[in-house]
């Protein structure tokens, strides 16, 4: 069935996207993270401009991070003052985030930024998870000890001033790693058309040192907030979210999520960390591909006014 | 800007008048077959049909033979074109250049190729052919169009013909009678929205003779419309909407798939 997407402009098979929306929601709730990383490359693949996937895919992600945050919420494992530190950071990067987005735009650099972000980004964060479920793989083949949890020695984050201490997370830190990373992940969402939960989660692990208890849960806060932000953001200044193509995205989204987080259950954490490296990676380095080899026409229009 | 304008404006009238001032002959009588398009979600291209007859008087010889252009232009715009080029092993959006209120659609129909109907000099003067008609870039601080071959200009061209949306046939007008012509007008899927004008000019031993214009109307009608309008003119409620019912699918699906 064809629908005529309003904003992307294009005509589009709604059950390819639904089923996009689902596969990419089958992987996300495996590994519990957003899939941002998978959707917006996806969508551009498809055809849709970057601009509007990155755009879309916000509102995507707020749907599916609000439906796991209601979740972990009835679970109590959200640490509520953790995520509200962090989105001072979150909403600040993001909006420097649609700021820059809108400024590349205009300088028609916006799709080369988009694909060497993914490249950069994917490649390294793809790699190191990858080397690192390698690693605890081997390790427990040989009997070695599982545990992933580093010797609690004290690295300088942890000297930093404005300590604070979060209840339910049992730490005691200072707010401002915790407002850079927050910072970070806002503004690389934005750029990117990503909840960044693939990134925020490990920092919240090692950097951080969040109990796992609450990492997911306080992480999908963040991610919830910053990509409705950006949302009504990317809505207001570049008029580019597709709320037809975000609807059916979230569709088959949320039902993939379900089968994905079941899947996921049954699968060991070494295999599910390898299998998501090898995947980031992949989606690296087939943008790394398309930016090298030569594009079928050199020449690209866009309207930028229209004149009466 | 404004005072190239007035200067333009005042050539067009003296050319008018100029061209006004040998006793009219002839007269155009034209009309197209709809003068509203709407456009629904499942338009897939539409031809309109542009019907019209010469007016003789009865000083002009029987036997005069007739050239026709039609040319129709879409609302104008101002559109970008980019060069990518290697740098650094990848390809890069380099070079770029602006076209100013240039026609979304563009089309030009003759009854026979323009070098038969008129001198290279008058098919420059008339806009005869995509070649020759007038298409505006920012040349540093300067306006001006540039030759037909410019990389920009015909990279440009190409793409909008790729689209349907710029076309030159040089056989789609035919004369029913001596006197009496016929044209379609093919309207492709992604026409943009807007007015349409149609100009007709009529060609004797190489000269216009007559000309004459009539308009249309494209409006897209349906849900996409109102979604893309929305967007485009209440950007703040039309966020607040989506994230809304981004909330509201994410409940939505907690409660459908509640485990407890």
């Amino acid at each position: 069935m064809q629908l005529y997407l309003p904003i992307a402009d294009i005509p589009v098979n709604v059950f390819l996207i639904l089923a996009m929306g689902a596969a990419v929601g089958f992987v996300s709730g495996m590994f519990g993270i957003g899939g941002g990383f998978l959707m917006t490359p996806l969508l551009i693949f498809v055809g849709i401009a970057p601009a509007v996937a990155v755009a879309s895919v916000a509102s995507h992600i707020a749907a599916s991070s609000f439906s796991g945050a209601i979740s972990y919420w009835r679970r109590r494992a959200i640490d509520p003052l953790l995520a509200l530190v962090l989105l001072t950071g979150g909403t600040l990067g993001t909006a420097l985030g649609v700021w820059t987005f809108t400024l590349l735009r205009s300088l028609g650099q916006l799709d080369l930024m988009i694909a060497t972000s993914y490249v950069i980004l994917l490649t390294t964060v793809g790699a190191l998870m990858f080397w690192e479920g390698l690693r605890a793989l081997l390790r427990a083949r040989r009997g070695g000890p599982v545990t992933t949890r580093r010797p609690g020695s004290h690295v300088w984050i942890h000297g930093l001033p404005l300590k604070m201490r979060f209840k339910r997370s049992k730490i005691y830190l200072s707010v401002i790693p915790v407002v850079v990373i927050g910072l970070i992940i806002g503004f690389i969402g934005a750029v990117m058309g990503i909840g960044g939960g693939f990134i925020l989660v490990p920092l919240l692990i090692y950097v951080l040192r969040v109990p796992t208890s609450t990492v997911i849960g306080t992480s999908m806060v963040l991610t919830l907030v910053t990509m409705v932000f950006a949302t009504m953001l990317h809505a207001v200044t570049n008029h580019l979210v597709d709320a037809v193509l975000a609807l059916i995205l979230m569709v088959g989204g949320v039902t993939g999520a379900q089968f994905g987080a079941r899947a996921g259950q049954k699968i060991r954490g070494e295999h599910l960390r390898l299998l998501l490296g090898l995947l980031v990676l992949a989606v690296g380095v087939r943008f790394a591909v398309e930016l090298v080899i030569r594009p079928e026409d050199l020449f690209t229009i866009r309207e930028t006014g229209v004149t009466e | 800007m404004t005072l190239r304008l007035i200067l333009m404006l005042g050539w067009l009238a003296l050319g008018l008048a100029l061209a006004a001032s040998p006793a009219r002959a002839e007269r155009l009588i034209v009309s197209v077959s709809n003068h509203r398009v709407t456009v629904t979600p499942n338009y897939s291209g539409e031809e309109l049909v542009l019907f019209g007859s010469v007016e003789k008087d009865a000083n002009t010889s029987a036997n005069r033979t007739y050239d026709l252009v039609v040319t129709v232009a879409g609302p104008r715009a101002d559109m970008v074109t980019r060069r990518k080029e290697r740098r650094f092993g990848i390809w890069i959006n380099t070079d770029s250049r602006q076209f100013l209120g240039v026609p979304t659609y563009l089309a030009l129909f003759s009854n026979r190729p323009f070098d038969a109907i008129a001198s290279p000099e008058v098919q420059r003067r008339q806009q005869l052919g995509l070649n020759n008609v007038l298409l505006t870039q920012r040349v540093g601080p300067d306006y001006a169009d540039v030759v037909p071959d410019d990389a920009f200009r015909s990279a440009f061209v190409r793409l909008r013909k790729q689209h349907g949306l710029y076309r030159e046939e040089t056989s789609a007008v035919t004369f029913l009678t001596p006197t009496l012509f016929r044209t379609g007008i093919p309207l492709p899927a992604e026409v943009p929205i807007g007015l349409y004008n149609v100009e007709i000019k009529l060609f004797a031993d190489g000269a216009l003779v007559a000309k004459t214009d009539t308009a249309f109307e494209i409006v897209k009608v349906g849900f996409e419309q109102f979604v893309a309008t929305t967007a485009q003119q209440h950007g703040f409620v039309y966020g607040l909407i989506t994230a809304f019912m981004a909330l509201m699918t994410g409940w939505m699906a907690s409660i459908v798939f509640r485990k407890d």
